[in-house]
């Protein structure tokens, strides 16, 4: 029998307002998973083992090597968590695109509390609620008092709610860049904090299509997805179907583009960016009709910019709580 | 302009990007002529309308803007020859983003002013001065919502 080995980092997983896919993703690593179960020690996994949050009170002040933490802050419950882990811990790792930026629970900052209770628990269609009950922080029941964690009007990132040192971005984060990090942490070689664990490169450098790309891209007609047959041998953008390849960061492993299917931007903005929707406008507003921009009438311009259906949801799809606005007028 | 928008000063603020090409030049054409106008605006010069990406705009209201007036060559007159083209495109799909962001899309105002058109800046700015004064100032606070109050 070997000897019960004390020094290993002790590593903690946490997920907020996410879906899952990363901690499927942390399974994904397949057998690479033994190489980091070797070199660490899990001390908290809410979706794989059963420590609580009382496990990690009892825990020294930044005895945690590192936290990833997955998911954006959407609750005061996930806000306390996210709290404790960062007193707990060394680092923090924004695990994944919620986390990162937003990703998709963050595209609910279009609307607010107020409406997201009114469509969940009123209005849509499969709801029977006569009474009009919403979820309660606080209800009086005849044992006491019972409460629910707070619902806020504004999704957060991970940084807009506590200290983060490292960004792991995608939805969910490639096994690679998963194992890297977790190598580098371990070997204590990492850049600069605040850094994004991916190459700082547009999706267009490394995207396999590159070599069908015209030299100049004209989209003469915005089309969905599911509106054409893709040839896999041609440029998204080329072919009208809205890619956001051009401005979203490089190291995903091109899978969507593989499959068949346009980026939608989970990797997040290149370091230099601020605002990565209105970049994505920039650069496709461009391309839509550039060959026949001087002949073409008001009408014939608006017409074709209006196939676009969903602008803010399409641009701002996983980044809008990192946006320069963040979300939605509050009326 | 933060504070401006804090301390209360309600006098609108209006941030006007002019091309150096035409429209500063007609802005300028406008104070040579000493044409009255209202002075609610500031002029930001840049080298094409088109470099006024849509990040500086969102930037723009962002920091408190109550408006943004970009104002550019006519179509066919650009000095880099179809950069005003691009700039139309953008903004039309800015204005429709825009309301999805709960922003009045007449916050923002595209025109064309050549550098011999004085009185059309003149007129351009007191119209926007006009729309913006009756829509307000653009409150984007997100109040701090925090897990213990």
């Amino acid at each position: 029998m070997s000897k019960p080995e004390v020094s290993k980092p002790k590593v903690a997983f946490y997920w907020c307002a996410s879906c899952g896919g990363c901690e499927e993703a942390v399974v994904d690593l397949a057998e690479d998973i033994l190489t980091v179960a070797d070199a660490v020690d899990i001390v908290f996994w809410p979706v794989a083992l059963d420590f609580k949050k009382k496990d990690v009170e009892a825990m020294e002040d930044g005895s945690i090597a590192v936290s990833f933490i997955n998911g954006a802050v959407r609750t005061s419950e996930q806000e306390e968590m996210v709290n404790l882990l960062r007193k707990k811990s060394g680092l923090v790792v924004a695990f994944g695109s919620c986390a990162h930026i937003g990703g998709i629970p963050g595209l609910a900052n279009f609307n607010d509390r107020e409406s997201i209770f009114k469509w969940v628990y009123e209005d849509a269609p499969t709801v029977t609620n006569p009474d009009k009950i919403h979820p309660q922080t606080e209800t009086e029941v005849p044992d006491g008092t019972i409460t629910l964690p707070k619902f806020y009007d504004t999704v957060k990132t991970l940084d807009q709610a506590i200290d983060v040192d490292y960004y792991l971005p995608g939805c969910a984060p490639p096994p690679d860049l998963i194992l890297a990090a977790v190598m580098a942490i371990l070997k204590g070689e990492l850049p600069e904090k605040g850094a994004v664990l991916a190459p700082d490169k547009s999706l267009c450098d490394t995207c396999p299509l590159a070599e069908y790309k015209p030299e100049k891209i004209a989209m003469k007609d915005i089309k969905r997805p599911h509106e054409i047959i893709h040839d896999p041998k041609q440029c998204f953008l080329a072919e009208g179907i809205i890619c956001l390849g051009p401005a979203t960061r490089s190291g995903c492993g091109e899978r969507c583009i593989n499959a068949g299917m346009p980026c939608r931007g989970c990797f997040g903005p290149t370091k230099t960016v601020k605002d990565m929707g209105t970049k994505v406008l920039t650069s496709i507003a461009s391309l839509i009709g550039i060959e026949t921009e001087e002949e073409m009438s008001e009408e014939e311009l608006q017409k074709a910019l209006d196939k676009i259906v969903d602008p803010g949801g399409l641009f701002f799809m996983y980044s809008l709580p990192s946006s320069v606005l963040r979300r939605r007028r509050l009326s | 302009m933060a504070n401006d928008a804090k301390t209360g000063n309600d006098n609108p603020k209006i941030v006007a990007f002019c091309c150096n090409w035409c429209s500063y030049a007609g802005a300028d054409a406008a104070g040579t002529a000493r044409m009255q106008t209202k002075p609610h605006f500031r002029i930001i010069r840049t080298m094409c309308s088109s470099r006024v990406e849509p990040d500086l705009i969102m930037e723009a209201f962002h920091k408190g803007a109550w408006g943004v007036l970009i104002l550019g060559c006519h179509p066919g007159d650009c000095h880099y020859k179809n950069g005003n083209y691009k700039t139309d495109r953008r903004i039309r799909l800015l204005k429709r983003t825009l309301e999805q962001f709960g922003i009045e899309p007449e916050r923002l105002r595209l025109d064309w002013v050549s550098a011999s058109e004085g009185a059309k800046f003149v007129r351009v700015i007191d119209e926007t001065i006009d729309v913006i004064e009756k829509l307000g100032p653009l409150n984007l606070e997100i109040p701090e919502e925090v897990a213990h109050e």
